[in-house]
């Protein structure tokens, strides 16, 4: 910090490439974990439905996973799979599952009994019915899990910086690198950029909501 | 697993400062002072809203702005603040400057969950039930601490578990600033490519957090009223306070 400026824009100008290539590697340990974590969860929601009993069960699994802090999830794998990315997107994927699997199996459970009634006179099928009917009605209690899912991810993101070593790690890769040499400039960029992405991630994701549940709008301006 | 159990048996790691018992016993002061310090901030801004029903929406933005920062970045953006600033406090850096940014973020961090669980705990309550407390005369303060605080006591109690996991997920990050508690062991144990040490600090981290996790749950069911306890099985959320959309604080 001899004489520099706290925050060096020249710096950050000078690496803007550096800034799209965290970018790109944040977004990555963003999707993947994310779509894993869906798959898992939208599996173990459907079996909810036909087996009510298991929602204890992996409710408590999830939970024990999502309890254990972040900092030994990814430390525990990395004398197992090293500096690769499953050492990242393994605990990436466990942290989504107690969010994701609580909202998909709460938005299925939000689907009013007549409706059930209804959809079983109209002669749908229990795939059809999950399809027409209980998925789409269970989006905006998805969505809000997908959305805390996917803010949550982008933050554990730069504590996977830690472990990462120079391969993984995004955004927090600079704020790694800003501590290590003492440089506040990257720190901030780090730091700045995360929060800034889970906004912006945020607000596409209510987007996408709104795109889902066209019917949902009217309620919506009801408040 | 050898590592383990060479590492895990070794007298030596069982006193002194570096020592297991010293270590965890400085992550379990650090995160209860946080979560006090929080509480003081925190509680009475969360009793306000609640009760009064202003401020809501501040409070909520709080809530989620809060939760979009990553508990690694803040307390690494204080850190440089701290150095620039601890002289001009007649502080001397070099005296293990790390804890103060460490234990500020512990502190941001328990706000948001702390905060939330007592407004939305309070605003819970049926507003019916406290008007007719209101009109049997009973006093402001009376409705608080005899009406709402108990009935808003399990998703009150659900904010300070999610508050005290974070502070202790945060706090195992603090090692990264030789900040000490457990997460030294893991932070040294990579560092000195020592994987029975990493693994020491994975168990017992891991296992602290479970515990306190556990113990706050079973807290928030002898704390709840007898009246809001459920009479069966019928809730499948073992967990508790874990109701779908409600604000929890992020894994961190």
């Amino acid at each position: 910090m001899n004489g520099r400026p706290f925050i060096d824009w020249d710096w950050i100008l000078a690496h803007l490439d550096d800034v799209v290539e965290k970018l790109g590697q944040h977004l990555m340990l963003l999707f993947i974990p994310m779509v894993a974590g869906f798959v898992i969860s939208m599996a173990l929601a459907i079996l909810a439905l036909r087996r009510p009993g298991t929602v204890g069960p992996v409710t408590l699994a999830t939970g024990l996973l999502y309890t254990i802090p972040s900092l030994a999830a990814f430390a525990v794998l990395r004398p197992i799979f090293g500096l690769s990315l499953w050492t990242a997107v393994i605990p990436l994927t466990t942290y989504t599952l107690l969010i994701l699997y609580r909202n998909i199996v709460a938005g299925f459970r939000a689907v009013p009994p007549e409706i059930h009634e209804a959809a079983l006179g109209m002669g749908y099928t229990p795939r059809t019915r999950l399809l027409r009917v209980e998925l789409p009605l269970a989006v905006p209690l998805i969505m809000a899990g997908v959305r805390l899912a996917a803010v949550t991810t982008i933050g554990l993101v730069t504590i996977a910086a830690v472990i990462g070593a120079d391969k993984f790690g995004g955004f927090g890769q600079f704020i790694t690198e800003g501590q290590q040499t003492s440089f506040p400039t990257k720190i901030y960029l780090g730091g700045v950029l995360s929060v800034l992405l889970a906004f912006t991630v945020d607000g596409v994701l209510v987007l996408v909501e709104r795109w889902l549940t066209p019917w949902a709008r009217v309620r919506a301006a009801r408040g | 697993m050898d590592a383990l159990v060479t590492f895990a048996t070794d007298a030596a790691n069982w006193s002194g400062t570096n020592g297991i018992p010293t270590r965890l016993v400085e992550h379990l002061m650090l995160a209860l002072a946080a979560v006090g310090v929080a509480t003081v901030i925190a509680l009475p801004a969360g009793l306000y809203i609640g009760h009064t029903g202003r401020g809501q929406l501040l409070g909520i933005n709080l809530a989620n702005i809060g939760r979009a920062i990553p508990s690694y970045a803040v307390m690494v953006m204080i850190l440089p603040l701290a150095l620039a600033w601890a002289p001009t406090f007649g502080y001397d850096p070099r005296l293990g400057l790390s804890v103060i940014p460490i234990f500020l973020a512990m502190v941001l961090l328990a706000i948001p969950p702390i905060l939330v669980a007592a407004f939305s705990g309070l605003r819970e309550v049926d507003r019916d039930l406290v008007e007719s407390a209101r009109g049997m005369g009973m006093q402001e303060r009376q409705i608080l601490l005899g009406i709402e605080i108990p009935l808003a006591m399990p998703i009150l109690v659900g904010g300070y578990r999610t508050a005290m996991l974070q502070v202790i997920a945060t706090a195992t990050i603090g090692a990264i600033l030789d900040g000490g508690g457990l997460g030294q062991f893991i932070v040294d144990g990579i560092a000195r490519r020592d994987d029975g040490m990493l693994y020491t600090g994975v168990i017992l981290v891991a296992t602290l957090a479970i515990g306190v996790d556990v113990g706050m749950s079973w807290l928030q069911r002898r704390l709840t009223p007898r009246s809001l306890r459920p009479g069966g099985t019928a809730r499948s959320d073992p967990a508790g306070a874990l109701e779908p959309t409600a604000a929890q604080g992020s894994a961190a």
